[in-house]
C-alpha cells in the first residue's frame, strides 16, 4: 500500500468516525460532565463538585449496584451450568436438529423482551396460568410466584439464554475431535477430558458468552420491575428515576457512570487474559 | 509367532449398516515388532485401527493384548497409545504440560513428571527451555517429536501410529522415517504403523501387511511382498511394475505371452496353472535395454514413448506393437534411447515373478 492509498484511506473513514464520535461518545461524554455536577442542574455551566458521588454513598444506592451485579453473577453462572449440556448436544449430538433449536432459540429475540415477561407475569402471578388452574382443579391457592427475587433471577436466565448459548456452541466447535480421543487414550476418564481439554478449549466460548450475559444482566431493568416489581430496586432502576420523578440529571449520570466504570473494568481485566482472535477462529 | 506374539487378531469384522469395512481379520503381532499396515484410502486401515485402540467397536471378532481379551476394554483403560494424524497436541497446554499429560493422568507427582518430560525432550533432541514453550511456536517436525515424547511417557505395551508423516514435506518425512526407526529400536516396543505410503512402510517396518477392501492381501517383510506379491493388486500396489497375461495353448501346452518371444528351456520350466490367472510380473529395474546381438529369456520390441529424468535413474515408457506400455528403468549413466526410437528389450526368468490367482 503506498502513502497516496493510505491518506485516501484515512480520508474516505473521516465522515463514519465523526459520525461515530458524535452519536456514541459525546453523549458518553455528556454523561460523564454532567456526573461532577452540583445537584439538580441541567446545564454544565457549573462549577464541578462531587455530590453526586457523595450521595451514591450516603443514600444507599451502593445497595442497588450490589442486587445488579450480584443477580447478574447469579444469572450467568446459572446459564453457564444450563447452556452447556445443551451447546455441547448442538454441537456434538444433534446434528440437523441444531438448526432447529438454533432456529427457534433466535425466534424468541423477534419478539419484544417487555411482551414476553408479561407473557410470564400473566403465566406465575396470583390468578393466572398456573395458580389459577391450580387453585380451580385442587381447590388449593397460593400467593403466585412474582415479586420475589428468585423470579427475577428466572427472568434473567430466560431472556439472556441466546447470549450465552451461542458463544458456547461456538467455544465447544472449537474442540477438535482428536484432542478428546488423544485424552481418553492416554487413559483420562469423562470427567478428565472435561476438566483437562474441554474446558480449556472452550473457554474463550465461556469468557465471551460469560462476559456478554453478565454485562447485559447488570444493566437490565425490565426483569425486576415487571417480574420482581419492588422486591428489589436495581442500579438501571435507580437511573431511570434520577432521570425522571427525580429530575436530578446529575445523580442519574454518577449512578450510571459507576455501572459504566465497574462493567469496563470487568471487560478489560478478562479481555486482556483471553485471546479474541481464538474466540473469531483465528487460527495462528 | 504365536508363543511370542502380544497382539493377536481372530475373525474381525466391522460393518457400518450394510458395507462392510473390515472382513475376517487375522493377525498376529509379534512383540518389539515393527509392523506396517498398508492399503489404499477406503481399505480400512483406520477403521482396523479405530478398533484397536478403542475408539469403535467390532461386528464381530476378538482381539487379545498378551492372551487378555483386549476388545472388551475401555478405550481410557488399554495399556496402548496411539500418534494421532493430526498429532492431537493440546494447543492451550506447553510442550512439557503436553509431554507430561499422561503422567498427570495416572496421578504421577509434579516433581517426578517434569523429570520424566525433560529426559523423554533429551531424548528426541530438544532443547530444556522447550518445556515451557507453547506448542504453536513450534515447527512440524519438532511437533511431532513431541507428539512422540507424549506417547512414550504413557509408556504403552502396543504403539499405533495412524499416518503421523502424511502432512509434511518430503525432506522432512524421509528424516523422521529413520528417527522412527531408530526409536523402534531404542526402545524395543512393538510398533503398529498405519499408512498409504508404500515408500514409509518398507524403510521403517519389519513386517508390511497390506489391506484391500477390508480384508489383508498379504502380510510379509518388505522384499517378500516387493519381490514375490502374491496377487497383482500387491504388485501394483507396490510401486511401478509391469503385469503379463500368460496364456498355455490347450492342446500343445505350450506358453505365450503376447508379442514375446520365451526360450524354450524357461517355457518348459514355468509351473503355471491352467484353471487359474496367471500373470507374469516384473519390475522396471530388471528389463533391459539389449544390444543387437545379445538375448534374453525373454525379449520383446517396441518404441520409446517417454523418458524420464528420476535422479539417480531413468524411467522409459516403452509401446509394444499391441499398444501395451512397459514401464523400464536403468541406471542414469547406461546407455538409453530418444523417444522415437525403436529398442529390443529383455530381461531374464529369476528376476521375474509369477503371480497365480484364483479366477474369479
Amino acid at each position: 500500500m503506498n502513502a497516496r492509498e493510505q491518506r485516501l484511506g484515512i480520508c474516505s473513514s473521516l465522515p463514519l468516525s465523526a459520525l461515530l464520535l458524535l452519536t456514541f461518545i459525546a453523549p458518553l461524554l455528556a454523561i460523564a460532565a454532567f456526573s461532577i455536577m452540583p445537584a439538580k442542574v441541567f446545564t454544565l455551566a457549573h462549577i464541578p463538585d462531587f455530590s453526586a458521588y457523595a450521595e451514591f454513598v450516603r443514600e444507599g444506592y451502593w445497595k442497588s449496584l450490589a442486587w445488579s451485579l450480584g443477580m447478574a453473577a447469579v444469572a450467568t453462572g446459572l446459564l453457564l451450568v444450563i447452556c452447556w449440556p445443551l451447546a455441547y448436544a448442538m454441537v456434538r449430538i444433534f446434528k440437523r436438529f441444531t438448526l432447529i433449536i438454533t432456529l427457534l432459540v433466535v425466534m424468541t429475540l423477534f419478539v419484544s423482551e417487555n411482551i414476553r415477561l408479561f407473557g410470564w407475569v400473566i403465566t406465575l402471578m396470583k390468578g393466572g396460568l398456573f395458580e389459577g388452574y391450580m387453585h380451580s382443579w385442587t381447590g388449593i391457592g397460593f400467593d403466585g410466584l412474582l415479586y420475589n427475587v428468585p423470579v427475577i433471577i428466572f427472568g434473567l436466565v430466560y431472556i439472556y439464554l441466546p447470549f450465552m448459548l451461542f458463544p458456547l456452541t461456538q467455544g465447544i466447535s472449537m474442540i477438535p475431535d482428536d484432542a478428546r480421543y488423544a485424552a481418553a487414550d492416554m487413559g483420562a476418564n469423562r470427567w478428565q477430558i472435561f476438566k483437562e481439554v474441554e474446558l480449556p478449549l472452550a473457554a474463550p466460548g465461556i469468557v465471551v458468552g460469560s462476559l456478554l450475559t453478565f454485562v447485559l444482566a447488570a444493566g437490565a431493568v425490565a426483569e425486576s420491575k415487571l417480574l420482581g416489581g419492588q422486591a428489589v430496586i436495581v442500579i438501571s432502576d435507580d437511573v431511570e428515576s434520577a432521570f425522571t420523578y427525580g429530575q436530578n440529571w446529575p445523580l442519574g449520570s454518577a449512578l450510571a457512570m459507576v455501572l459504566i466504570m465497574v462493567i469496563s473494568v470487568l471487560i478489560v481485566v478478562t479481555l486482556m487474559k483471553v485471546d479474541l482472535d481464538k474466540v473469531m477462529g483465528k487460527v495462528k | 509367532m504365536s508363543e511370542t506374539s502380544i497382539l493377536h487378531i481372530a475373525g474381525l469384522r466391522k460393518k457400518y449398516g450394510d458395507f462392510i469395512a473390515l472382513k475376517d481379520i487375522d493377525l498376529d503381532v509379534g512383540e518389539g515388532e515393527f509392523l506396517a499396515i498398508v492399503g489404499p484410502s477406503g481399505s480400512g486401515k483406520t477403521t482396523l485401527i479405530k478398533l484397536l485402540v478403542g475408539m469403535e467397536e467390532q461386528t464381530e471378532g476378538s482381539i487379545w493384548l498378551r492372551g487378555h481379551r483386549l476388545d472388551f476394554v475401555p478405550a481410557n483403560k488399554r495399556p496402548t497409545c496411539m500418534v494421532f494424524q493430526s498429532l492431537a497436541l493440546f494447543p492451550h497446554r506447553s510442550v512439557g504440560q503436553n509431554v507430561e499429560f499422561p503422567l498427570k493422568i495416572k496421578g504421577v507427582s509434579p516433581a517426578a513428571r517434569k523429570k520424566k518430560a525433560l529426559e523423554l525432550l533429551e531424548m528426541f533432541r530438544l532443547p530444556a527451555d522447550y518445556y515451557h514453550k507453547s506448542i504453536g511456536q513450534c515447527s512440524g517436525g519438532e511437533k511431532q517429536r513431541i507428539a512422540l515424547a507424549r506417547a512414550l511417557a504413557f509408556d504403552p505395551e502396543i504403539l499405533f501410529f495412524d499416518e503421523p508423516l502424511s502432512a509434511l514435506d518430503y525432506r522432512l518425512r524421509k528424516t523422521l522415517e529413520k528417527e522412527l526407526k531408530n526409536l523402534h529400536l531404542r526402545t524395543g516396543k512393538t510398533f503398529i504403523y498405519i499408512t498409504h505410503s508404500l515408500e514409509e512402510a518398507m524403510v521403517m517396518s519389519d513386517r508390511i501387511a497390506i489391506l484391500n477392501s477390508g480384508k489383508f492381501e498379504q502380510i510379509g517383510p518388505a522384499e517378500e511382498i516387493y519381490n514375490r506379491p502374491k496377487s497383482r493388486f500387491v504388485a501394483s500396489f507396490m510401486g511401478d511394475v509391469n503385469l503379463f497375461d500368460i496364456t498355455m495353448d490347450q492342446n500343445s501346452g505350450q506358453v505365450s505371452i503376447p508379442n514375446f518371444s520365451i526360450a524354450d528351456d524357461v517355457a518348459g520350466s514355468m509351473a503355471i496353472d491352467p484353471l487359474a490367472v496367471n500373470t507374469l510380473m516384473v519390475r522396471p529395474e530388471s528389463i533391459r535395454l539389449l544390444e543387437n546381438t545379445e538375448t534374453a529369456d525373454f525379449v520383446t520390441k517396441g518404441k520409446i514413448l517417454g523418458k524420464y529424468m528420476l535422479g539417480s535413474r531413468i524411467q522409459y515408457e516403452i509401446e509394444q506393437d499391441d499398444r501395451n506400455v512397459l514401464i523400464v528403468e536403468t541406471a542414469n549413466y547406461s546407455r538409453g534411447g530418444t523417444p522415437g526410437a525403436t529398442v529390443r528389450l529383455g530381461f531374464s526368468w529369476p528376476q521375474s515373478h509369477l503371480i497365480l490367482e484364483a479366477a474369479s
